[in-house]
């Protein structure tokens, strides 16, 4: 059984189709690289596989539990993490804070009152503040971070909530050279032990990488394959660089 | 307990006990006509203004945590002042005017002959008291199911609240209803067995009224200092954030609600006996507004602000009521707008920017500094 | 002598003249009235009936009442009214005053059972069969309620000769209230239920209940007919009521839709929008003061006169708050709402102190008093003024917003500020302008409820909840939302209060916005897309 299977899954927006018939399944352990261009329908996507619109047709499932009726707080639950386009860290809260919130756990009131930080979950923390490289600031408002660093606490964020798959949505955005393949390098690490899902527009990180990519269009997959293969079907170029 | 509370809780508390202490002593301890004596009225007059102070608490638990602004908090205040009002009512017995032993006299007046079911219980004091948090509460859980499921949030939450305490308003002003009609409820002689013109009796009330706030505020506090707060801070700055992250933010809000609603409740239910009378204007939508700028001016989200604000503001109202009453409502609007223009972190927030002028705001948890208005 | 034998000849002959046939003298017939017996009057009276002289109905009215006397000295007959020890005199026939008279100086003319048989006769006659149509409507309406059976012959004869269709029912009516109520055949009076029937209004319906007390078959068609009287009343009461509904519907148009657009465009609810309509309606006052000091002669202008007037200091002052408070919270709704708030105290004291806490009356200007029956409906022209002013409003609004740049400008902002910004449209202009709009607006408000409600300091605070009720059931930043949300909300409010009361109606009113909110949290039309987020 594939980890996330879509089949057909269309979404209007007043008429306008986002997504139009999108078939894309992924397997567990995979890492896939979404690419397009604007309005090709790449953040509709992950929307409607997290819960945030709702599919007019189609067939949506994650390990073969239908997603199409839950709400974002279910699907989270399942086990479905999502890092946004913007950094989406709470600024006033510090590093380490943002951590707690996201830590996978009980997560209904009357349990999350009495919760305590237990042995286990507070090496965790340690864990993922090296792995994003957040040790030294752990203590600072989320506020005071470099937007590289806010992205980094947000994909912190996505590890601590301990998800099977991720969703992220350009990683890449506003980093520098260096940022950029330390990024590529921390989403391939995580990918030996979780699933991950990587849009994004900036093609030397897609190629560091190295995984298999599925070009969007008008809201339906145009090509799959290699990031070689698909960069040299003419149907691609002609979407990308017009007629 | 400063672990718990923070270095500025414990100091709010200890200040708060002292008061209390000062005021029963300046009140029963010393001769009437001694210089410091504190007289009755003034006992009453304080006690009321702790009151309003929980009242205010309650509001700043969901305003400043949540993000929740309720403009119709008054009538769950008002509604524990009448669940107390229907006990102390039935205490009267047959010492009313027209000496009915079940029937409060309004009732009598109307030509009713027997008590509404919904006035049986309210003879025995432990229902009374039940009934005080649970009224509220119970109606801030409805309400609240069915306005933060369909995520109604911001100015259109606001003003929904708005439109529930103006409802009760209109509902309770109706003598048909059998709450007094716009009379209200008054007259009352006895809570417990101890007449309420005693001065004993009120300086007893007031150590209630401090204990309840004292009380409230720990828990906010507590609340606060959870991970449950920090829940509710995240839900405040990032609502939809929240929901991604797997949290379900309308049971939070709902939590939240309801507890804020059984506060304002038991703030109700210990006014009415110091106030001596409860009536619908009580459930006034300017009521409940007024409530919200005591938080404001002393500081939205650092709890001690929302109760010292309730009891400045208070303070000043009944100032200027004696002196020069015209101008009252003058004064009153230009602290609404000066507050949210040039003090949005209010008091507290002012304070603070004073004594660590170049501190950064990160040293202090962000559940116990200001909230910035900017939300 | 031979001369007072001719004269005594042709007075002998006259009454034969008369009653032959041509109108004789009018003056001539009112000194008969008093010459001699009750024939020579009887056959007066008949005369002044069938000459048909409007005049003659004055003197045959005194004549019933017993105040038509005989003045003994020179035989002149006269109307008296009682004037201190004795009597006042007007001529009869010319109506001049004729001074005072002791009682000993005059005679009254006496009346019995046959002339007063007469009189009414004659007045029938005279008013069922004079030339004015006016005069034909008041006395069938006079005959319907008095149904006196004695009106029976004129009746019929006016209803043979009246050609007006609607005047002919009105006497068809008056007949068969007299037949019903009176002696007649069970054929005639089938037919009189079958038309009070159709005349269908309460009048009717008394007298058809009253017939159909008793028993037998007429009994129960009077009780049948009575009984879709009753239903059609029904009819006619809801339609009163959906009435007043437009009604109030139409003040809550005028009164929410400055709300709509201020919280449409810059997501701003303005707690002091209630203060703007009662300046509005002040302004009206003190307008009206005005003129009344330098024009008196023009009261009935000064409302049209108010209308410039509020919109001016209505938007004047909303210019005022938007560049002294609100622009100062951009951004921050909840503490703008609470600003305003506070502006809205301040501005409702200022009031109080400088015109006092008590109410102040606007006059409705006689052109606009008054009301208009529609079948059983009562439109009252002031009310019905309102709803033609505030669709007037909500047109010239809607032509501003789709056909002006301005209006351009402010849809351009509601959907998305950052890009029309972008796009050279200087946004804190349109902020200050659209304030200014909604708030001249409610200052129209203001002026339309001075002619239908009170002009106090407190005038803002009855109707602010429910414009706020209005823009959030109707969708944020629509006009037609609005407009849609105004009437239903005026309409439901209306329907309801028969029924409930109007206390328990309103809370009904705001139970269901609060459970509609929960279907459609957005409202009626809500903006979509994703650029929006309220």
């Amino acid at each position: 059984m594939p980890l996330l299977y879509l089949d057909g899954v269309s979404v209007s927006f007043d008429g306008f189709r986002a997504l139009n018939a999108l078939s894309l399944t992924l397997e567990e352990g995979e890492m896939r690289a979404i690419i397009g261009p604007n309005g090709a329908g790449k953040t509709t996507m992950m929307d409607v596989i997290t819960g945030k619109a709702k599919a007019s047709a189609g067939e949506l499932r994650f390990r073969g539990r239908d997603l199409g009726r839950l709400d974002e707080a279910t699907i989270a639950g399942l086990g479905i993490g999502r890092k946004f386009q913007r950094p989406t860290v709470f600024d006033r809260l510090s590093v380490r804070e943002n951590l707690v919130l996201a830590l996978a756990g009980p997560r209904r009131p009357w349990r999350v009152l009495r919760a305590r930080l237990s042995r286990a979950e507070e090496d965790e923390i340690a864990d993922i503040l090296d792995t994003v490289r957040l040790a030294e600031v752990a203590e600072a408002p989320a506020a005071r971070l470099s937007h590289g660093q806010k992205q980094w606490l947000e994909i912190g964020m996505l590890l601590a909530q301990d998800p099977g798959l991720m969703l992220i949505d350009e990683p890449a955005a506003g980093m520098t050279d260096a940022e950029t393949r330390a990024t590529a390098e921390l989403l391939q690490r995580i990918n030996r032990t979780r699933s991950l899902i990587v849009v994004e527009h900036d093609m030397a990180f897609v190629r560091a990488l190295g995984v298999r990519v599925t070009v969007l269009h008008e809201g339906s997959v145009l090509a799959e394959g290699s990031l070689d293969r698909v960069s040299a079907d003419p149907r691609v170029i002609e979407v990308y660089l017009g007629r | 307990m400063s672990a718990l509370l923070g270095r500025d809780g414990a100091a709010f508390l200890g200040l708060l006990a002292l008061a209390a202490v000062a005021v029963v002593l300046a009140n029963q301890a010393l001769a009437p006509d001694a210089a410091l004596h504190l007289p009755g009225y003034l006992v009453v007059l304080l006690g009321k203004y702790l009151c309003y102070a929980l009242l205010a608490l309650s509001i700043d638990l969901i305003w400043g945590f949540a993000g929740i602004l309720s403009l119709g908090h008054g009538a769950f205040f008002a509604l524990g002042g009448y669940a107390m009002g229907m006990y102390l009512m039935r205490q009267i017995g047959s010492r009313g005017v027209y000496g009915n032993p079940v029937l409060p006299d309004f009732m009598v007046f109307l030509n009713w002959t027997e008590l509404p079911w919904f006035w049986l219980g309210f003879d025995q004091f432990w229902f009374a008291a039940v009934m005080v948090v649970v009224a509220p509460g119970a109606l801030a859980f409805a309400f609240g199911w069915f306005a933060f499921r369909s995520r109604v949030t911001g100015v259109y939450l606001s003003i929904i609240t708005q439109a529930l305490t103006f409802a009760l308003m209109l509902a309770f002003f109706r003598n048909a209803m059998g709450f007094g009609g716009n009379n209200g409820l008054t007259d009352f002689k006895e809570l417990l067995g101890f007449p309420l013109q005693a001065e004993a009796t009120r300086a007893a009330l007031f150590v209630a009224s401090a204990l309840a706030l004292g009380l409230g505020f720990m828990l906010c506090r507590a609340l606060a200092r959870s991970r449950l707060g920090l829940v509710m801070v995240a839900i405040r700055d990032g609502e939809s954030r929240v929901r991604f992250l797997g949290y379900p933010v309308e049971s939070y809000k709902l939590v939240l609600f309801t507890l804020s609603a059984a506060m304002a409740g038991v703030a109700g239910a210990l006014y009415v006996p110091q106030a001596g009378i409860i009536n619908p204007s009580e459930f006034e939508p300017a009521n409940s507004i007024e409530a919200v700028i005591w938080v404001a001016v002393g500081g939205r989200g650092t709890l001690i602000g929302a109760a010292l604000g309730a009891i400045l503001v208070s303070a000043l109202r009944s100032w200027v009521t004696g002196v020069l009453p015209e101008l009252w409502l003058f004064a009153l609007g230009a602290l609404f707008v000066l507050v949210t223009l040039f003090m949005p972190r209010g008091l507290i927030g002012l304070l603070a920017g004073w004594s660590r002028p170049r501190a950064r705001p990160a040293a202090a948890s962000v559940r116990t500094a200001p909230a910035t208005a900017g939300d | 002598m031979l001369r007072r034998l001719g004269i005594a000849l042709l007075l002998l002959l006259a009454p034969l003249t008369a009653a032959a046939q041509a109108p004789a003298e009018f003056a001539d017939l009112v000194e008969r009235l008093g010459r001699s017996g009750f024939a020579e009057t009887e056959q007066a009276v008949q005369g002044l009936g069938a000459a048909g002289d409007p005049r003659a109905v004055k003197v045959l009215e005194a004549l019933a009442a017993g105040e038509l006397y005989l003045r003994r000295a020179d035989r002149k007959v006269a109307i008296a009214v009682a004037a201190g020890d004795g009597l006042a005199l007007t001529d009869a026939a010319t109506g001049e005053a004729l001074g005072q008279a002791a009682t000993r100086e005059v005679e009254r003319i006496r009346l019995n059972n046959s002339l007063r048989r007469a009189i009414s006769a004659a007045l029938g006659a005279l008013t069922l069969l004079s030339p004015d149509p006016a005069v034909r409507r008041s006395a069938a309406d006079a005959v319907f309620k008095s149904r006196d059976p004695a009106s029976l012959g004129a009746l019929d004869e006016a209803i043979a000769r009246e050609a007006n269709a609607r005047l002919r029912r009105a006497l068809e009516e008056a007949r068969a209230a007299i037949l019903l109520t009176g002696e007649a055949d069970p054929a005639a009076k089938r037919a009189a239920i079958a038309t009070l029937a159709a005349r269908g209004d309460r009048d009717a319906l008394a007298l058809l209940t009253a017939a159909a007390a008793g028993e037998g078959e007429l009994a129960a068609a009077a009780a049948a007919a009575a009984k879709t009287i009753e239903q059609s009343l029904e009819l006619w009461n809801a339609g009163q009521n959906l009435w007043y509904g437009l009604s109030l519907g139409s003040v809550l148009l005028l009164a929410a839709i400055g709300l709509a657009i201020t919280f449409g465009v810059m997501g701003v609810i303005n707690m002091a929008h209630g203060e703007m309509v009662m300046l509005g309606a002040y302004t009206a006052f003190v307008v009206q003061e005005a003129v009344q000091a330098l024009a008196p002669e023009l009261i009935g202008l000064s409302v049209l006169f108010a209308l410039p007037a509020a919109f001016l200091v209505g938007g004047l002052a909303g210019i005022a708050i938007e560049q002294g408070v609100i622009r100062w919270l951009y951004g921050r709704p909840l503490e703008t709402l609470l600003a305003t708030w506070g502006l809205s105290l301040i501005i409702q004291q200022a009031v109080r102190s400088i015109f006092g806490p008590t109410n102040r009356q606007v006059v409705v200007p006689s052109w606009m008093a008054g009301a208009i029956e529609v079948g059983q409906l009562q439109i009252t022209l002031s009310r019905l003024a309102i709803i033609v002013f505030a669709l007037i409003t909500f047109a010239a609004l809607i032509l501003l917003v789709r056909m002006t740049r301005f209006g351009l400008a402010m849809r351009a902002v509601t959907q998305n500020r950052p890009m029309a910004a972008a796009m050279g449209i200087r946004t804190p202009w349109v902020d200050a302008f659209t304030f200014g709009l909604g708030s001249g607006i409610a200052g129209l408000a203001g002026v339309a409820l001075s002619q239908i409600d009170n002009v106090s300091p407190n005038l803002g605070q009855s109707y602010i909840i429910d414009s706020f009720l209005v823009v959030v059931f109707g969708g944020v930043g629509n006009l037609w939302g609005t407009l849609l949300g105004a009437l239903t909300l005026g309409v439901l409010n209306k329907l309801i209060e028969p029924v409930a009361g109007a206390v328990l109606g309103k809370i009904l009113v705001l139970v269901a916005i609060i459970l509609f909110i929960q279907r459609r949290p957005r409202g009626l039309f809500a903006l979509k897309g994703r650029a929006v987020e309220a």
